[in-house]
């Protein structure tokens, strides 16, 4: 055990990332989130609290596909530290190395709010967990060299957790090969695309754009034509629409997360996912 | 010809409208992205804010106190602000803010609000930001309207720092302290006259506390305007955080040869902000600023040397409601020294009260319905109702808590 002094000081700007931090850290690294789990990621409040944090970082760990471009950049102003900022020694993109989906053609703010580099939901894909993962080692053994071998080992053991998990959540949704599910927010298209369920109906008529009546009744049709019996809903999403939704079409409301700890019993990446995989199996197969 | 074009062009616009929402196999990298952050060197903004409205007081402009409030009944363009910023090297961030407004005779005024580079990466948690920029006093001062909670300013902004808020061109420098929690320390040196530094230098042939300004050029670096700011910063828990500031500014004034002016003032924001919230919503924030003033009038061939005290604060409160709206109260209130000139209304005491609600359609558009009573010693008190519009494009620079 390294002493807390020397530890790498790691800042997450949401809860996965910072899930990996750990695992990969493990105790030579005292890592700190910005985002809340239950919270909307898109808007998290800039506090001087997270300034400070940012200020004596090591390593910045931050998605870089413009989920936080509404509050990283004047934190990162505030913080003032070369290692971190754009370039730095310090600064890990999550998102460098993975093929984002939905990338706009256009960009046009009559289309909801679009993330000019692609949907930035990527780590609901476990397969990009391992690229984060194999980064964040990286960074971790160029800054603190001495314990690369820990992180290296941790990284592995890591990856092979992961693939072992990856078999089984591939095994427990294969029987929901081409089925539908109904979520809040494109949020689940990487998760979709990774195990072969299909995620195209939003509850928001555009991205960020707040659910309206007519669009929740063209939600419902499509719910019953396509036979969708599932919406998904994540903690900070409005409940009480999803229940509406499907109280209407006898769908049933699953309890999902993006972030590790926004629901119970979900303290790391691989028992969140574990708890997502869970939760929406049981759903499908009923 | 030209019609063919114009209809492979809607053709194709259309094409792409529809290819949107599709899941796209193969994501291809964007060539240009006009104004999108980290796409290109610069990021463009345009913001706009439009006012109507009606007030019982004719007299819109004695009635509101700033540059950038309602100009008068009906329609009023508040502001029109373009931005641009971006990284200038590994060194220095640069920005700048330019000021579009349509006066009341319709013509169209530029201010440049703000052009300022900042430092990015200097040691020991210092910062240098130098150019043109509003002074880090206090709250609302260094904020640009459209980030208001409410349509207009409040009223000790007006009293203290003008229509057009305390800014100049300067330097300033900030210091992080490396303590557990957010404690910053800043000093601003900026020029002191102009009209963006009315309790100052000010402009000449203007009128404070019924003496005529006339302010001298830079002799000395005692005729700069020095602003000095401490803020601090903690979480209550995970739900709320509370930030206080104590600020001072001082500098020569314009009524004479050695005549000065201090002003100093504390401000507070607490903020509750649920570990659910969608969009950031719900939240409840109070914030309040109080300020005084010490202003050292020169002796003139009729007036002997005088020292006028003066002083004023406001006291808010905004519930953000559900996703995208909020509702907010404003307590205003100015008072003190009137001055030699007993019949300026700009020196009376007076006390307002407003109220509004806020529907924000998205993060980039918002309609803001206010409503305001003013209590104005001498003057008839007034009743105001405005709706204001405000529409954003482009890449906008995140704000500061």
């Amino acid at each position: 055990m390294t002493s807390l002094l020397l530890a790498l000081k790691v800042v997450a700007t949401t809860p996965e990332y910072g899930a990996i931090a750990t695992a990969i850290g493990g105790d030579q690294v005292k890592v700190t989130t910005l985002a809340k789990p239950t919270e909307d990621p898109h808007f998290v409040d800039a506090k001087p609290s997270h300034i400070v944090a940012l200020s004596k970082a090591d390593v910045l760990i931050e998605g870089g596909a413009d989920l936080e471009a509404g509050w990283l950049p004047p934190l990162l102003e505030g913080a003032r530290n070369a290692k971190i900022n754009a370039g730095g020694p310090g600064r890990v993109r999550a998102s460098e190395g993975i093929q984002l989906l939905d990338v706009p053609q256009v960009l046009d703010r009559s289309l909801g709010d679009l993330h000019a580099a692609g949907n930035p939901h990527f780590m609901m894909d476990p397969g990009n967990a391992k690229i984060v993962a194999d980064h964040v080692c990286d960074v971790f053994c160029k800054l603190d060299a001495g314990s690369c071998s820990a992180y290296e080992k941790n990284r592995d053991a890591f990856n092979a957790t992961l693939a072992a998990k990856m078999g089984e959540w591939s095994k427990a949704l294969a029987p929901f090969q081409g089925k539908p599910v109904v979520t809040y927010h494109p949020t689940w298209r990487y998760f979709a695309a990774r195990f072969g369920l299909v995620s195209d109906v939003y509850l928001e008529p555009k991205p960020g754009i707040p659910p309206s009546p007519p669009h929740l009744a063209e939600v419902m049709q499509k719910m019953t034509e396509q036979k969708i019996g599932v919406v998904l809903v994540e903690p900070f999403q409005s409940r009480k629409t999803a229940e509406a939704v499907a109280q209407r079409t006898g769908a049933t409301v699953v309890d999902v997360c993006q972030f590790p700890g926004g629901l119970p019993g979900t303290g790391d990446y691989l028992a969140l996912l574990d708890a997502d995989v869970k939760a929406i199996a049981s759903a499908l197969g009923k | 010809m030209h019609r063919l074009f114009f209809l492979a062009g809607l053709f194709a616009t259309l094409a792409h409208a529809q290819d949107v929402p599709l899941p796209s196999p193969e994501p291809k990298p964007i060539p240009v992205a006009s104004g999108a952050a980290g796409k290109n060197y610069l990021n463009i903004s345009l913001d706009g804010l439009i006012a109507v409205g009606a007030s019982t007081e004719p007299d819109v402009p004695g009635l509101e106190t700033g540059g950038h409030d309602p100009a008068q009944r009906g329609f009023t363009v508040q502001n029109v602000e373009v931005v641009f910023d971006g990284a200038v090297d590994p060194y220095f961030r640069g920005q700048a803010n330019v000021v579009l407004q349509v006066d009341a005779d319709g013509n169209t005024n530029v201010e440049l609000e703000e052009a300022y580079a900042v430092t990015t990466s200097l040691p020991k948690g210092l910062q240098v930001k130098a150019g043109q920029y509003l002074t880090e006093f206090g709250r609302i001062n260094p904020t640009h309207p459209h980030s208001w909670d409410f349509v207009d300013q409040p009223l000790v902004s007006g009293r203290m720092f003008g229509g057009d808020g305390l800014r100049s061109v300067g330097a300033r420098v900030s210091w992080l302290m490396p303590a557990p929690f957010y404690s910053e320390l800043m000093l601003s040196a900026q020029n002191a006259k102009g009209e963006t530094a009315t309790s100052f230098g000010g402009v000449e042939g203007d009128v404070m506390f019924g003496r005529p300004l006339d302010p001298d050029d830079v002799k000395s670096m005692g005729d700069l305007l020095y602003v000095p700011r401490y803020a601090a910063s903690f979480d209550i828990g995970d739900t709320q955080t509370m930030v206080v500031g104590a600020s001072a500014a001082f500098g020569p004034n314009g009524t004479g040869a050695g005549a000065d002016t201090s002003i100093y003032g504390i401000d507070a924001l607490w903020k509750w902000k649920s570990a659910r919230a969608d969009k950031g919503f719900p939240f409840v924030k109070v914030q309040g600023e109080a300020m005084s003033r010490r202003y050292d009038a020169a002796a003139t061939p009729l007036l002997p040397e005088e020292t006028f005290d003066d002083h004023g604060g406001y006291l808010q409160a905004v519930w953000g409601i559900k996703p995208m709206w909020t509702l907010g109260a404003r307590y205003d209130r100015v008072g003190g020294d009137v001055g030699d000139d007993p019949l300026d209304p700009a020196f009376q005491p007076r006390e307002r009260a407003s109220l509004e609600g806020t529907w924000y359609p998205t993060e980039y558009s918002k309609l803001r319905l206010q409503y305001a009573y003013d209590d104005r010693t001498g003057l008839k008190d007034a009743h105001s109702v405005w709706l204001q519009f405000e529409f954003l494009l482009g890449a906008h620079a995140a704000h500061k808590f």
